[in-house]
């Protein structure tokens, strides 16, 4: 049983960074109809950033809010800069800038940091809140840190007039526009905030994966299932899903499972949290949260 | 010079040209409506004036010329526009819809009251306003647009065939409410319909448009009296 909950509580927190990545998917995703496939690659140049202020002596937590804010910055201009010019190009032409952006990021990070694999701190101390056999520091502080900042997200879309901007521009343009909206920034911010979200999933798997330029490609296939999972139409969806597939990736992955079934679950953890995926998408093609959008003539 | 005034309107979807030059005008606080059939360029015409359209020609409001500028910035101007297809955010509710419509303000306080007014008009609307606004009926949408477009407290109000797909008696209870929106606000309002007969009675100029030209314009009795209007747009 404690087995049990010690798989678990870790399960949710790994399951909380695939939840920021996938939710960085999804606010994209819902303004553009696209998969920023290099959502994983930017979270991971962030998370350089980071090492970088670590490397000149900055404290972690002022570099991870550094990197975190550089991140937003840059989300903005790469929206303006490399996706807005392509805004009304073929979709191809938009997936072939989506791949690209993620070949350079990657490039980019092992030409500037090369790739050997790197320790990276956690935000947490290790004689951090409630010391427990159920789960470490690092992993109760990537829960605690994660809830807040999705909790305040959320805030930000349900009740300020930007966030109410945001959804309308990303739901509706056309009439987003004849209130007075400026689309084009509404998805610049959107792209910045994505970017923010994302970087602070970069930072809190670094610590658990080690830091190289190759470190999201799996947690970017884990978000990505989640947000499937969820409903890429809703961002509750994509945060739940990311969620469960940490945890189901847990449980699947332990040692026990695999001598319990007499084979190597563990290297089939992938194939098999896709395969639940599949399941569900058949029976609910929206997601489990998925909204269906109730629409009258 | 009047407070909306078109000149030599040309618009274009790629390089298919749908308004040809067209002229016209609207007096401070008049009503005045673009007549047509399905097709004839009245949507073109008002998403000319919104800039959602490539143009040439003039379009000067209240001094201002328009053509240079995005929608956003047209709005700021006092310029509501209520879509063809009524422009409903469906998965917001209808409160967030009214706090849409007057997102170029900044006068929270004044804002809850415009909200209130709306609903004053459109007292259907209070009673849903926690709804999520794509529930709602088409008239009901209807005059979910109107009130969000109210909440720019507008100077001009355009108007895109608010009578389009709604039963008569609805009809007849939004026009009742224009009239008094008209009556309390002074709104100025350019109204797009096919509904001559109704916008006729609402409106005080009128021009007639045929495939992307102006045949015909004047006061709107004197269009309603017109032998040939009525036969091909009145139907008696
Ligand atoms: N998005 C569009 N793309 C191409 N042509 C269009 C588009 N919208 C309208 N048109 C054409 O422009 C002309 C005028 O259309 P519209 O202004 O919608 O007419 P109305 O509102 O009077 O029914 C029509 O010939 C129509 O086919
Ligand atoms: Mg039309």
């Amino acid at each position: 049983m404690e087995l049990f909950f010690q798989l678990t509580l870790a399960g949710l927190a790994i399951g909380s960074i695939y939840a920021c990545v996938a939710l960085a998917v999804v606010m994209i995703y819902q303004a553009t109809d696209h998969f920023n496939f290099a959502q994983g690659e930017m979270a991971m140049f962030s998370t350089f950033i980071a090492f970088t202020f670590l490397t000149f002596g900055a404290p972690v937590w002022l570099a991870a809010v550094g990197a975190i804010a550089i991140s937003f910055v840059a989300g903005l201009i790469i929206e303006r800069v490399v996706i807005k010019p392509v805004e009304n190009a073929p979709i191809l032409n938009q997936i072939i800038v989506f791949i690209g952006m993620l070949m350079i990021l990657n490039n980019m990070a092992g030409w500037i940091w090369e790739f050997t694999i790197k320790p990276f701190p956690s935000l947490f101390p290790s004689d951090w809140g409630v010391q427990s056999e159920l789960i470490g520091p690092h992993h109760m502080g990537v829960i605690g840190l994660t809830l807040i900042v999705l909790f305040a997200i959320f805030l930000f879309f349900r009740f300020t007039r930007v966030g109410l901007a945001m959804r309308a521009a990303a739901a509706n343009p056309d009439s987003a526009r004849l209130v007075g909206v400026s689309v084009s920034w509404m998805l610049a911010l959107g792209w910045g905030l994505a970017a923010g979200v994302g970087a602070i999933g970069g930072i809190l798997v670094a610590p658990i994966v080690y830091l190289d330029p190759n470190m999201m490609s799996g947690v970017l296939l884990y978000a990505f299932a989640g947000a499937l999972l969820g409903g890429v139409s809703s961002p509750f969806g994509a945060v739940m899903g990311g969620m469960i597939v940490g945890v189901l990736e847990n449980w699947i992955g332990h040692p026990a499972l695999s001598e319990l079934l007499g084979f190597k679950m563990n290297e089939l953890k992938l194939t098999f949290a896709l395969m639940v995926i599949v399941i569900v998408l058949l029976f609910k093609p929206a997601g489990l949260f998925g909204r269906v959008v109730v629409k009258r003539v | 010079m009047a407070f909306l005034e078109v000149k030599g309107l040309k618009a274009f979807y790629r390089q298919v040209e749908a308004l040809h030059g067209i002229d016209f005008e609207i007096e401070e606080g008049s009503i005045m409506t673009v007549l047509g059939a399905n097709g004839a360029g009245k949507t073109t015409t008002l998403r000319a004036i919104c800039r959602m359209v490539r143009t040439e020609g003039s379009i000067v409001f209240d001094g201002k010329d328009l053509t240079g500028m995005p929608t956003e910035k047209v709005v700021q101007l006092g310029i509501a526009h209520v879509p063809e297809g009524r422009g409903t955010f469906v998965r917001q509710s209808v409160e967030e819809n009214l706090q849409l419509g007057a997102y170029t303000r900044n006068d929270k306080k004044e804002i809850e009251a415009d909200i209130e007014r709306v609903y004053e008009y459109f007292p259907r609307l209070r009673e849903r306003q926690k709804q999520q606004a794509g529930t709602l009926s088409g008239g009901e949408q209807q005059m979910l647009a109107i009130g969000r477009a109210l909440m720019l407290r507008p100077r001009l109000m355009l108007l895109d065939e608010p009578s389009f797909g709604l039963a008569p008696l609805i009809v007849k209870e939004i026009y009742e409410i224009m009239k008094r929106i008209r009556e309390q606000e002074g709104t100025t309002m350019l109204l797009v319909e096919q509904n001559a007969n109704i916008a006729l009675n609402l409106a005080d100029h009128a021009y007639l448009l045929e495939t992307g030209d102006v045949v015909m314009s004047g006061e709107s009795h004197v269009i309603r009296d017109d032998e040939n209007v009525r036969k091909s747009y009145l139907g008696y």
